[in-house]
């Protein structure tokens, strides 16, 4: 039994300040119990999350363990599972998805599931049915997304760790905006069973935590073959927690189309090219390379192949088996089409529109047919640099943190904001995003990609980083 | 190639969305704007270019075939709009 009084005790938890690490010695040394661990989660989430809305449904289980947010695409068994959709409203589960079941098996109470744009079809966190997430940086500007809730949720000290779903940058580009490390996995190392499916070729699980360790002691925890999905492998190493700061050999390659693409905020290129110093410093060697078709083919090539891949993963929601049900006097075509105009909110919709056209009769060679090709050239330039580069480095996002309301009524300006993590992902390869500085009192994150299964490189280097950085995770504002 | 409201409303009926009248003509001018700009993807010349269907290299991932306990049939309807008789309930097809 911990000695200490529950004054002495808060004083340890500053949810804030606390990795997943320092809650885990917390948890071992008997320093706390899960029961005041957990708790002092809950009552951060009461005082923060009415301004914030990191969370769609608040759970505060007490047990034993670090606790964990998901977002609300990863399917838990007896805890309503939305998508941020009111097509799934009144939906629970009678299954977990695995990483909810490793979760659980590794002693994690879940805190609750965090908010998202509908279907994780998007980059601001406001395409939720339930209203948008406020970014803890500054209320007034997205969180990024669409795994915005768990990034806000980390970032505004709701939660110590956190699970996102990343399809075109949907962990990276929201850690980048909230200040927080985001990993978008080899495509493959984390099981989709029970994830409310996207685009089934590119939807990867990913950990969005405070530090880089914590992150990888996340994706050691969900990381590994699955007999529930098909498209699961082994990871070819085991998952090794980066120590050290010693960068010599390491090669880095600095795509320049990445680096100096139009649009990046001249105050992300000045962070991210210090940090690029940084890594020289720290005896990496870095030269210039290229990715002359990636950047330039990939958002368009991006915009087919997932909509497409959504077109068909969405023909579930029908208002037969679970979710909305519309009222209709007509037949069975009629209920499914009314069901769906009326539960799917616009970007799934339009995303469903667009893919069932780059499939349909006459359209397919010219648009689907032809992305899936560019994808092929997408992936042979990434392996091209990485038989020269162990790393590439980029922004992760081109801007920090924008205003709510800024983009929402223009989708192909607010489709920009996946511009650089968009190419990587097309390729199935690893990326991670950690802070590297402020621009504009906003957070800067930099993108780390490298080969499939790379992602010891990619933790060896962030960490390495992270502590030559010395980037304070704490919101100044909640400082 | 500018899509017309005869295309909107042919993919809408193959998606299963009844967009309403008034909705169609700012639905083909969003879809219009997108296409124009995924329609980028049409400039690179890939004749002898074979597609990517998927990241990983793996062919044909059996499984052993093991029964193993299914969903009882009430938690399989346990989430349905209107069940009825152990069954999903729908309007009649084609009505």
């Amino acid at each position: 039994m911990a000695p200490q009084t529950a004054a002495g005790d808060k004083a340890l938890i500053d949810t804030l300040k606390l990795t997943a690490e320092e809650a885990v010695g917390l948890l071992e040394r008997g320093e706390v119990s899960g029961e005041e661990l957990a708790g002092a989660y809950v009552e951060a989430i009461e005082a923060r999350d009415p301004e914030l809305h990191a969370y769609l449904h608040v759970v505060g289980e007490r047990r034993k363990g670090v606790p964990i947010a998901h977002k609300d695409v990863i399917t838990t068994k007896g805890i309503p599972t939305t998508a941020g959709s009111k097509i799934l409203v009144g939906y629970t589960p009678v299954f977990d998805s695995t990483v909810a079941a490793r979760c659980k098996a590794a002693g994690l109470p879940i805190l609750g599931k965090t908010n998202l744009d509908e279907f994780a079809m998007g980059s601001s966190t406001e395409n939720s049915a339930f209203g948008p997430t406020r970014n803890p940086w500054d209320p007034e500007r997205v969180p990024g997304g669409s795994s915005g809730g768990s990034a806000a949720a980390v970032a505004g000290g709701l939660a110590p760790w956190a699970l996102g779903t990343d399809t075109g940058g949907s962990v990276k580009q929201p850690a980048s905006l909230c200040g927080v490390v985001g990993l978008r996995p080899t495509y493959g190392t984390v099981s989709r069973y029970g994830i409310v499916a996207f685009a089934s070729s590119l939807d990867q699980v990913g950990p969005l935590t405070k530090t880089v360790r914590d992150n990888a002691r996340l994706y050691e925890l969900i990381a590994g073959k699955d007999p529930c999905d098909s498209t699961t492998v082994e990871l070819p190493e085991p998952v090794a927690i980066p120590e050290g700061e010693d960068l010599t050999g390491l090669r880095i390659g600095v795509p320049k189309e990445m680096n100096e693409a139009e649009g990046i905020d001249p105050g992300v290129s000045e962070s991210v090219n210090a940090a690029i110093r940084l890594a020289g410093e720290l005896g990496a060697e870095i030269e210039e390379t290229t990715l002359p078709r990636s950047v330039e083919y990939g958002l368009a090539c991006y915009y087919l192949v997932a909509p497409a891949e959504a077109s068909s993963n969405l023909a579930r929601y029908d208002g037969v088996r679970y979710g909305f049900r519309a009222e209709v006097d007509g037949d069975l075509t009629a209920l499914y089409s009314r069901t769906r105009w009326e539960g799917f909110g616009a970007e799934p919709k339009r995303r469903i529109l667009l893919g069932t056209y780059a499939l349909s009769a006459g359209y397919y060679d010219a648009y689907y047919g032809q992305a899936q090709k560019v994808r092929t050239v997408i992936a042979q330039e990434h392996a091209a640099a990485f038989a020269r580069f162990d790393v590439l480095v980029s922004p992760t996002s081109p801007t920090v943190a924008f205003r709510l309301g800024e983009k929402v009524e223009n989708p192909l300006a607010m489709y920009l904001s996946d511009l650089l993590t968009i190419p990587s992902n097309m390729a199935g390869l690893p990326g991670l995003s950690i802070p590297c500085g402020l621009s504009e009192g906003l957070p800067v994150g930099l993108q780390l990609i490298g080969p499939q299964f790379s992602e010891n490189t990619l933790f060896r280097v962030g960490h390495a980083l992270e502590r030559a950085i010395g980037f304070d995770y704490v919101p100044e504002r909640l400082r | 190639m500018a899509i017309t409201r005869e295309d909107v409303l042919h993919v809408a009926a193959l998606a299963r969305l009844e967009i309403p009248e008034d909705d169609v003509d700012a639905v083909r001018d969003q879809l219009g704007a997108i296409l124009e700009a995924v329609g980028k993807v049409s400039e690179l010349d890939l004749a002898d270019v074979e597609p990517m269907t998927h990241p990983l290299d793996l062919v044909n991932e059996w499984a052993e075939d093991e029964p193993r306990p299914s969903l009882p049939r009430d938690e399989a309807l346990a989430n349905a709009p209107d069940p009825a008789d152990g069954s999903f309930r729908v309007p009649a097809v084609g009505g």
